[in-house]
């Protein structure tokens, strides 16, 4: 069994998020980075099938020098080796067409993702990675078993559950459920020194977005609060301010 | 208790001065103290139990030995890693970083540099992954911090020697499966030797009532006539350099550990300051409490960078004792200070297990006493600036 794992890199969930004036880019100064939470749900379950089954897990990110710190640790939770493809990633498309440049190339026999990066939120690269390579996808994965050369999945659908069946190979993005993320031990972190990580170049790739900005979210008004017994003055203001009667 | 909402501060981005291996080691220790050690040391705390359960997980993250080389089956990491450690586990409680230290610093460390190859590998194995756990016996009744004056003592008799005599104050000593134990020989001369659990004669009585270190088990070791082979006794190490090699190693452990308790009180202090309203303002807004909060992290700032100039000669193997002494005596201070004011900030709310404050500075108090008090190393430093020694008899 051979599992590759897509790695993002992407600030930790207690940053500060700010931009640059023209609004065009982020601010990473000062921003600790990790392992996009979703990406290390689908990571642990690669191990716990292949400690199971036997096989070997494979990390892949798309990136810069800097994210080689977020690489070692996916390396000391227990992966077997990584892979670095030399870029800045730019938008999903880029990415997904350096993983599937690389994927192409090793023959995995599942090739897992996090649902969403939670920096840029498109839960794009899994469908985009899967039309690549002509294979077949699936989101939101919760459950994940595998037999036979069959996986067999939970679904996370509103309000309920969707089962289903696939045979290998077959792209997949994980969600919460898929596994309980692990912390790494120092036995881990000890071999993750001298695992292998080749940083491979990128394959050009069109751009076919373009940001025009970002903003943050409006930050949130005062609440006004009127005491219980004061159902006259919350009559007045919600016809003279909020003017809804 | 609420959920651990830890955030370190780091003013001075003291993190550009670690590896990525530091880092990651540091954010490992953090994120297992996060979720193993802060839901449950509390309750633990206040039953006064010691958290057996956590042991694995100890050892698990390299809490056991981490400076001690892979092939006795310890990380072979760095000082500063071990510094970062036990800033981590203290941040935690003091009283799970005492269990560490002592294995560590106390346990492992003299037989790893004063063992023979054989006590090597029959003991510290099993000791970096927990199997067995250990404690380090100096302390007696009548001699403190004057350790020279012990009176436990072994006697002569062919394959083994005889030892008589008791410890008190022993960390770990309820449990513990050896103890690593400084007695004098015929010739008065104080010798290390190892003595397991099981030997007869040999007891620990634990010691109740603690008002710190609530989470850590302390004992008596009581030896009435323990036969101990002379197998057991460090070879290479004779007086007390060998125990204060030991004390060298915790104290600077402890100098890291103290910074993590201290860490904790004032971000939990900055919190509550920011989310607390009295008089129609977050009381983060009066002067008074902004003083506090401020110098809180002006102390912080400084102890972290001591602790990693100490760190770095430590790796060079040129960090002195005395230097040892300073960092340990100005950051346990530090802590125990922050650990109080942030206490007052918490008003009420303080006094409650509900925040890790009272916890922190009940278990300071031992942590300035113990590893030499705060006064005996300002006269370490004393003496060592002026040549003139001021420790009496
Ligand atoms: C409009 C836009 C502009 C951007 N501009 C920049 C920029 O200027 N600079 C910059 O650094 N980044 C930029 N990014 C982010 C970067 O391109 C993202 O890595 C990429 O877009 C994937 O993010 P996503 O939110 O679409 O991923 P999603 O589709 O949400 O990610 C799903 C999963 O795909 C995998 N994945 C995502 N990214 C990577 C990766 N890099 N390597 C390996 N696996 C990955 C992970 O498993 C992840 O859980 C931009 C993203 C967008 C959408
Ligand atoms: C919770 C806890 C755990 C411990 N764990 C261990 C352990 O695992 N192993 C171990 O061996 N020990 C341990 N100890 C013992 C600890 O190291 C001693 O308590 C410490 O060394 C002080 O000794 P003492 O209590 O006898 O105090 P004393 O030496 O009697 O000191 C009493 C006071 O007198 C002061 N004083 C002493 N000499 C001088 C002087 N020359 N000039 C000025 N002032 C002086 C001291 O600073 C102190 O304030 C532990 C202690 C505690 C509280």
């Amino acid at each position: 069994m051979k599992i590759l794992v897509c790695i993002s890199n992407v600030p930790d969930t207690t940053s500060k998020i700010n931009f640059t004036d023209d609004h065009k880019s982020f601010v990473s100064a000062g921003v600790q980075y990790i392992i996009n939470p979703y990406d290390e749900l689908a990571l642990t379950r690669a191990l716990e099938i292949t400690e199971k089954d036997g096989g070997s897990v494979t990390v892949i990110n798309v990136g810069d020098a800097s994210t080689d710190a977020t690489i070692r640790k996916a390396l000391a939770i227990g992966a077997t080796d990584a892979v670095r493809i030399n870029a800045a990633p730019r938008d999903a498309y880029f990415v997904a067409k350096q993983i599937a440049q690389y994927a192409k190339q090793h023959a995995f026999d599942l090739i897992l993702t996090g649902r969403e990066s939670i920096d840029y939120n498109g839960g794009q690269v899994a469908s985009m990675v899967a039309e690549l390579l002509d294979m077949p996808s699936v989101t939101n994965i919760k459950l994940l078993q595998l037999e036979n050369g069959v996986a067999t999945m939970e679904r996370e659908i509103e309000g309920g559950k969707e089962l289903l069946t696939c045979p290998l190979p077959l792209v997949g993005s994980a969600t919460e459920g898929i596994a309980e993320p692990r912390i790494p031990n120092m036995r881990g972190i000890m071999s993750a020194r001298t695992k292998p990580l080749a940083v491979v170049d990128a394959v050009d790739v069109a751009l076919l977005t373009e940001v025009i900005g970002y903003d943050k979210p409006k930050t949130r008004s005062n609440v006004n609060l009127i005491a219980a017994e004061d159902v006259a003055k919350l009559v007045t203001l919600l016809h003279t301010e909020a003017k809804v009667i | 208790m609420a959920t651990d909402r830890f955030q370190a501060p780091d003013y001075y981005l003291l993190d550009d001065l670690l590896s990525e291996e530091h880092k990651l080691i540091r954010n490992t220790v953090r994120e297992w103290v996060k979720k193993e050690v802060s839901p449950i040391i509390e309750d633990y705390a206040q039953r006064a139990a010691f958290p057996k359960h956590l042991i694995s997980g100890l050892a698990g993250i390299g809490a056991f030995g981490p400076y001690i080389p892979v092939e006795y089956g310890g990380a072979g990491l760095d000082q500063i890693s071990y510094g970062l450690i036990m800033q981590e586990i203290e941040r935690g409680d003091s009283g799970l970083r005492s269990t560490a230290s002592v294995q560590s610093s106390l346990v492992m460390y003299p037989i790893y540099t004063y063992g023979s190859e054989a006590q090597r590998k029959k003991y510290l194995p099993k000791l970096a992954t927990g199997e067995w756990l250990g404690c380090f016996g100096l302390t007696e009744p009548d001699a403190g911090s004057n350790p020279g004056g012990m009176l436990t003592n072994y006697k002569d008799a062919g394959d083994h020697v005889i030892l008589n005599g008791s410890k008190m104050w022993i960390s770990n000593a309820p449990f513990a499966d050896i103890a690593v134990v400084w007695a004098k020989d015929e010739a008065g001369d104080i010798r290390g030797l190892v003595v397991e659990r099981g030997m007869e004669g040999f007891t620990t009585p634990e010691t109740h009532g603690k008002w710190s270190l609530r989470a850590s088990a302390t004992g008596e070791l009581v030896f009435d006539n323990v036969k101990v082979p002379k197998e057991n006794i460090f070879p290479e190490i004779k007086g007390l350099k060998g125990p204060l090699g030991c004390l060298n190693s915790a104290r600077y452990g402890i100098s890291w550990g103290v910074i993590g308790a201290a860490m904790d009180c004032y971000d939990s202090a900055l919190r509550y300051a920011k989310e607390r309203k009295q008089f129609g303002r977050p009381i983060a807004g009066f002067q008074l409490q902004q003083k506090k909060l401020a110098e809180m992290v002006t102390e912080i700032t400084k102890a972290q960078l001591l602790c990693w100039r100490l760190g770095v000669l430590k790796n060079e193997h040129r960090a002195t004792p005395q230097q040892i002494s300073m960092a340990k005596r100005n950051n346990v201070n530090m802590a125990l200070e922050i650990a109080r004011e942030a206490r007052q900030i918490h008003g009420g709310m303080g006094i409650t297990g509900e925040y890790p404050i009272m916890r922190h500075m009940m278990n300071l108090e031992s942590v300035v006493t113990y590893e030499g008090t705060h006064d005996i190393h300002l006269l370490i430093t004393g003496m060592h600036i002026t040549g003139e020694n001021a420790f009496g008899g």
